[in-house]
């Protein structure tokens, strides 16, 4: 039985619901929040409902069920426009959207990290601003989303067991002054909440069929269900949201799965589509009355699109390591997390372990590479040890999600092209993240060293970023935005700023937040 | 696939040519997989020596010395599926008759060394990149690259826990509470 079978369904003429775009980490939170409070959610999600069961241990043939391959253009100078025009993004579309398949780190943000201007001062040809919340702001919903995450090392549940790969990684971090564990993870080290704890599958990014690993799909999205007052329909792509002559959002339009077009009416609309299509679908719902698109008086609608610093460093060694067994990131460094200009760029990085099977090695160690060097790593790929680099990126004007000129989706609908330069602070900390990476696998023993290029963005934030003034941003410290009272903005598309910490933590606490302060304004009778 | 012999389907087949071999390694991992030590695959669209000549260039652009011609075959295979679309089937035709009338004749013949200098001519090319960018999937996401390489694929669905997840010994073991805890053992 699919857990939508019995569920509490709305008329596409009740203008009472609030109508949530997309049902992952930022999604499914926040309609499960609401419908904790007795208030009646739709929520509309473009992917399938799969469950556990239908998971596949097969990195392709999972990648072909699970990911949003919709189409999509690339521009600019960073890497993945050659290597990967058409997959700018790895996520997920899907019931439960890309927390079906993140790894679960979950960090929280440093307190300057929300002040990223004031901490750093301007960088030249960066978009630098403070958030217009603080620290202090969402640390108590940092708590309540790391016990219904069930984060490890907070709140008394315990790290998870490490693996080969930590092995490999604690040894090194040990050498080089370091300190690591198996970090924050959103995973289960022991049965909880009904959950099994982690079988140190090795397929985190395939879907967690034994549920250890927190996903909306089988935690929030039921849970909301369960209370009568929420209703999923999955494949239903929405195309444009409606406005009415005062400038209120009264609707929006989807794809069903039949194709047919659907009109559902809403008091309010939060969109939560990730950070490229969010702003892709605020700019599809442009009208006379908002020629620029939805929410875009400031023309900051997809601007500052971050993808954070990433980078991976693998390692050879004598002995075997066979990385793949077990949890995909289950070891983290922070030391290199801090502001430390010394270090010659702004902000800092994370330092994280990553693990990828044979096929997905051979696809992203060298995009394009072939010849003995290439070939030399993956005869040593049971002997391999593998960390990724993690950090703050510059949000950027002209990093930006545009709709594209000529190509368009199944429905007819302008694509989203992502355009991105990689800023030189960029540069920077990703080759002081290459220099430390690879000389903490030296200090246990490398054999090869290899640098392996950004994958495609798994990490997508920033495109409708908050700001205190609302000139400088699309929404404000709730996430609502600044032009449109009833339109609200519930993703890491609100980001001011990328921190560089792992961002699902915060998108999920965010919503938290923000799911408290709609259920006030409608309470108020504001919204 | 593998089979165990040459069958006689595959000899009907007029169009198309086969490719065939006997595994280098009587005792390696693949060879406790396949049935027996010859194997042989039928193509639909290509020749037996267009088949060869795309397995050779494979094995170049990918070059495992110890890895079984049987596996690069299966990218052969692939190829083979996407000439049934004209334009594909001619890009590779051409290709390898380029390849051919370069080494004067049959690019088989070459030695190595020579084969290298002229696909380092070629990379980037429609036909290269027709080749590489397919292999670079096909060649490594089936059963006996991965029992090659040393990946355990879906054997991991049912979880490392109890199966060598943190069986590397060759380093010491992370003190506690670093290295954390099994899901039985208490704090
Ligand atoms: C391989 C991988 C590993 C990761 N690991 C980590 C990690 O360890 N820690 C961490 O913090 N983060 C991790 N992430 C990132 C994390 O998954 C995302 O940050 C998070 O899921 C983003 O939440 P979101 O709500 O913005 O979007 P998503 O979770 O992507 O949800 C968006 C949903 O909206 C739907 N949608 C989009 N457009 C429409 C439309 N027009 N109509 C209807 N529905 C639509 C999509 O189908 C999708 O289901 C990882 C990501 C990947 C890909
Ligand atoms: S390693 Fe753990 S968290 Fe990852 S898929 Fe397996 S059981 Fe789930």
């Amino acid at each position: 039985m699919a857990m939508t079978d019995k569920q509490h369904t709305y008329s596409h003429d009740d203008d009472s619901v609030v109508v949530i775009i997309g049902s992952g980490a930022g999604g499914g939170t926040l309609a499960n929040e609401l419908a904790q409070q007795g208030i009646d959610v739709v929520v509309l999600e473009a992917g399938k409902l799969h469950t556990r069961s239908d998971f596949l241990a097969d990195e392709w043939a999972s990648f072909a069920q699970l990911a949003w391959l919709d189409k999509r253009t690339t521009s600019g100078s960073f890497r993945l426009a050659q290597d990967f025009p058409n997959l700018p993004a790895w996520i997920v579309k899907s019931v439960g959207g890309t927390t079906v398949h993140w790894a679960g780190a979950s960090l929280r943000f440093q307190p300057h990290e929300f002040q990223a201007l004031t901490a750093y001062g301007a960088v030249a040809d960066a978009n630098l601003l403070d958030w217009p919340l603080s620290y202090a702001d969402l640390a108590p919903y940092y708590d309540n989303a790391e016990r219904r995450m069930g984060v490890t090392r907070t709140h008394d549940n315990k790290g998870l067991p490490g693996n080969n790969n930590f092995k490999v990684m604690h040894a090194g971090a040990e050498k080089l002054g370091y300190s690591c564990n198996t970090g924050h993870m959103a995973i289960n080290s022991e049965n909880r909440n009904g959950r099994a704890a982690c079988q140190q599958r090795g397929f985190c990014f395939q879907g967690c069929k034994v549920g250890a690993k927190w996903s909306t799909l089988y935690t929030e999205l039921p849970e909301a269900i369960a209370t009568g007052h929420m209703e999923l329909r999955a494949e239903s792509h929405v195309a444009r949201i409606e406005h009415d002559d005062t400038g209120r959002v009264t609707a929006v339009v989807y794809f069903d799965a039949e194709g047919n077009e659907q009109r559902q009416k809403a008091r309010l609309v939060a969109v939560a589509g990730n950070s490229i299509e969010t702003p892709r679908l605020l700019l599809n719902s442009a009208s006379s009355r908002f020629p620029d698109g939805l929410a875009n008086g400031s023309g900051q609608v997809g601007r500052n699109y971050m993808r954070h610093m990433t980078g991976s460093v693998y390692a050879t060694f004598d002995e075997p390591v066979h990385m793949y067994r077990g949890t995909t990131m289950a070891g983290i460094i922070s030391d290199e997390s801090r502001h430390d200009p010394s270090r010659g760029f702004v902000g800092g990085y994370e330092m994280e372990t990553l693990a990828l099977g044979l096929p997905f090695m051979a696809a992203f160690l060298d995009p394009g590479a072939w010849g003995s060097r290439f070939t030399g790593a993956l005869d040593q790929y049971d002997h391999m040890a593998g960390m990724w680099l993690v950090g703050e990126d510059m949000p950027r004007d002209t990093n930006r999600i545009t709709l594209s000129d000529a190509a368009k989706d199944q429905y007819g609908l302008p694509v989203a092209n992502v355009h991105y330069d990689d800023h030189p602070n960029d540069v920077a900390m990703r080759e002081h993240g290459y220099r430390q990476g690879s000389e903490l696998y030296r200090a246990v023993g490398a054999r090869d060293i290899y640098e392996v290029p950004p994958y495609p963005s798994t990490h997508n934030l920033g495109t409708c970023r908050m700001s205190e003034r609302a000139e400088d941003g699309v929404c404000n410290a709730y996430g609502q935005s600044h032009e449109i009272a009833n339109l609200f903005i519930s993703d890491g598309s609100q980001f001011t700023t990328s921190a560089a910490e792992n961002p699902t933590l915060t998108i999920v606490s965010l919503a938290i937040r923000q799911a408290e302060h709609i259920g006030q304004l409608m309470r108020e009778g504001a919204v | 696939m593998l089979t165990t012999s040459l069958t006689r389907r595959v000899f009907l087949k007029s169009s198309g040519g086969v490719l065939a071999g006997t595994l280098a390694l009587a005792s390696g991992p693949i060879a406790l997989l396949a049935p027996s030590r010859s194997w042989a695959m039928s193509l639909d669209h290509l020749s037996s020596h267009e088949g060869e000549v795309l397995l050779a260039m494979t094995r170049q652009i990918f070059p495992h010395s110890e890895l079984e011609d049987a596996v690069y075959a299966l990218t052969v295979k692939d190829q083979d599926r996407r000439a049934a679309d004209s334009e594909t089937l001619d890009l590779l035709q051409q290709g390898v008759a380029e390849l051919d009338a370069a080494a004067g004749g049959d690019w088989l013949s070459l030695a190595e060394t020579e084969r290298l200098v002229q696909l380092e001519a070629m990379a980037g090319s429609a036909f290269f990149e027709q080749v590489r960018g397919p292999a670079i999937v096909t060649l490594y996401d089936n059963p006996l690259a991965y029992a090659h390489f040393g990946y355990q694929g879906s054997e991991g669905n049912a979880g490392y826990l109890q199966r060598g997840f943190n069986d590397l010994t060759w380093l010491p073991d992370p003190p506690k509470p670093a290295g954390g805890y099994l899901p039985n053992e208490s704090v």
